[in-house]
């Protein structure tokens, strides 16, 4: 600890409610649960690795989005929240989810042109 | 950082002066996703240097000669060959995407005159061999130049072909296919020093494969718990012990790392040593478990040590003592402070390698802003240095670069609320015998050079 560039913390014992007294990481930690309440009590585990193992572009699948249709009937298809990749619980990929069609294949710029 | 080598002693990372040597990509504002690097790899002697990118894309380029005539050329790395590894693929049964980012590059030691490298997507991992083509046949018999068939009935003579030499052609082909081993994304490849084996490993599994026999694989570690709501670690990388061919290392999401001797089961779940840091428990927060979270592995050369690479610092293990690292090294402590919105806009989740130096005196990994740090582990020094284009004069030197996290910033200093995240530098390496360094910066590619060179 210390030298230039380095935060350098201490320990207040007492009223934890001082934030000066907090460790930086513990400060970080009050301003996000202060923003997402709803945020799990345990800490940053599963749900991290749950979203890193299914990590990929689900794509629109005409034969379940139609029997999720007739299943759910009057109600309304789960649409896709703010994460539109995270693929969670009966979310399935609507047409309007749709992500846009890729480039096509082209020579790496690092093979091409002059440069330097 | 300036100061000369010295005469007979080993130079470390800060006696050199680092200068700028080549940048190699497009100056576009707009970076299309697929001209992305995403790994950058120096063969065995270094005159060969691989780079991948999201577009499944591979570019090798080649060390020049040092040339008396041209003595400004001075080892410069030029395109020696490209060729697209993989594709994009689709999984049916998931609707899912298969990626064509290659993920990592491996080279094979050369046996002769070709060159071989693995390169890896998520699924797919292929064996490439590249061969130089300087000569071709003329004269054949039953075929024109232009290679229009003659008519066997006109042949009255027979003549021999003769090799006459042609420009050089480079050809890269794929030699074998490894697929179907692995259920999750598979994060490092690793050739054995037996030049024989080699290791994949994706979230949760570890496999051993033959280079000749693209059937079959052995699983060496499973880390898959039978109920997946049990699921709290995974593996973030692993690689082969550089001499010893029956010892591996793979790191955890949760900042250990467990080696594994081949020699003691054929399925190595229960480790040989497992290396862990102990956590101050009155730290915790709910950070600690995902900055603690190792993205990069790599032994020394020597095969004495190991380093991890976690969100904010570089450790150094020797491989006799699992109870705690031997060096740590601060990357950028002054993110701690700035979590809450590393979070949010998902940088803790940034994986960054690093990489030894060829005599192991020094290593280098990336920051944020293309800044990348150099620790020399002699001299106990360190330094901040940018990859930018405005400081792309040929042989121009680097100039520290320093980050303040205070009010009061100094003229040449960046403030940490100014830096740029969205400019990270996850991918460098460090030719094998001498001090030149390539580190990509999004779409670029910057090599480094030192002036004793």
């Amino acid at each position: 600890a210390g030298g230039p560039g380095c935060v350098v913390c201490y320990w207040l014992l007492g009223d934890t409610q001082e934030k000066e007294g907090i460790l930086p990481e513990r400060a970080e930690e009050a301003k996000l649960k202060a923003k997402y309440p709803s945020l799990g009590q345990k800490p940053g585990g599963s749900d991290f690795l749950m979203k890193r193992l299914q990590k990929g572009q689900k794509y629109f699948d005409s034969g379940d989005y139609n029997m999720a249709k007739a299943k759910m009937k009057n109600k309304q298809l789960p649409s896709a929240g703010p994460d539109k990749n995270l693929v969670t619980g009966d979310h399935i990929p609507t047409p309007q989810d749709l992500p846009q069609r890729k480039s096509s294949l082209v020579t790496s710029k690092l093979a091409g042109g002059q440069v330097e | 950082m300036a100061g000369a080598g010295g005469g007979g002693c080993p130079a470390g990372a800060n006696d050199l002066q680092w200068c700028f040597s080549q940048v190699k990509g497009a100056i576009d504002e707009d970076v299309a996703e697929a001209d992305i690097i995403s790994t950058v790899e120096f063969n065995y002697s270094g005159d060969l240097l691989a780079t991948g990118d999201k577009g499944g894309r591979v570019v090798i380029f080649q060390r020049e000669q040092e040339n008396k005539s041209r003595p400004h050329s001075r080892g410069e790395y030029n395109v020696y060959s490209t060729f697209q590894s993989h594709e994009p693929e689709f999984d049916y049964l998931k609707s899912l995407e298969i990626e064509e980012k290659i993920n990592k590059i491996r080279w094979l030691p050369q046996q002769n005159a070709a060159q071989f490298l693995l390169s890896t997507n998520d699924k797919t991992i292929k064996l490439w061999k590249i061969s130089e083509r300087d000569k071709r046949a003329e004269g054949y018999n039953l075929k024109d130049e232009d290679g229009r068939l003659r008519d066997p009935f006109r042949i009255t003579a027979l003549r021999v072909p003769i090799l006459k030499p042609m420009d050089l052609m480079v050809e890269a082909s794929p030699r074998r296919i490894f697929a179907n081993a692995h259920t999750y994304h598979i994060n490092s490849i690793s050739v054995n020093s037996d030049h024989e084996t080699y290791l994949s490993a994706d979230d949760l599994r570890i496999n051993l494969w033959h280079l000749e026999i693209t059937d079959r694989s052995f699983n060496i570690v499973d880390m898959k718990p039978a109920n997946m709501e049990e699921l709290t670690e995974v593996i973030t990388a692993a690689e082969f012990h550089p001499h010893q061919c029956n010892v591996f290392v793979h790191s955890s999401s949760k900042g250990t790392t467990r080696l594994c001797d081949m020699r003691s089961s054929a399925l190595c779940d229960t480790h040989s040593k497992f290396f862990e840091e102990p956590e101050d428990p009155s730290s915790r927060s709910f950070f600690s478990e995902i900055i603690s979270s190792i993205s990069d592995v790599k032994f020394s050369h020597s095969g004495r040590y190991m380093m991890t690479r976690d969100y904010l610092s570089v450790k150094v293990w020797d491989l006799n003592m699992e109870s705690r690292p031997v060096e740590t090294h601060q990357v950028h402590e002054y993110l701690r402070s700035k979590l809450c919105s590393l979070y949010e806009n998902d940088c803790i989740f940034d994986k960054f390698e690093c990489c030894w130096s060829g005599s192991d005196s020094a290593i280098m990994t990336g920051s944020y802003n293309n800044f990348f740090r150099m620790f020399d582990r002699n001299t106990r020094r360190d330094v901040t240095l940018e990859a930018s284009r405005e400081n792309s004069k040929p042989r121009a030197s680097l100039k520290p670069r320093k980050v303040c996290t205070g009010a009061k910033r100094k003229r040449d200093e960046i403030s940490v609320d100014s830096l740029d995240f969205s400019k990270k530098i996850l991918h460098t390496a460090w030719h094998p015998a001498g001090n030149v360094i390539a580190v990509a910066a999004t779409n670029n590619l910057y090599i480094f050079q030192d002036k004793v060179n």
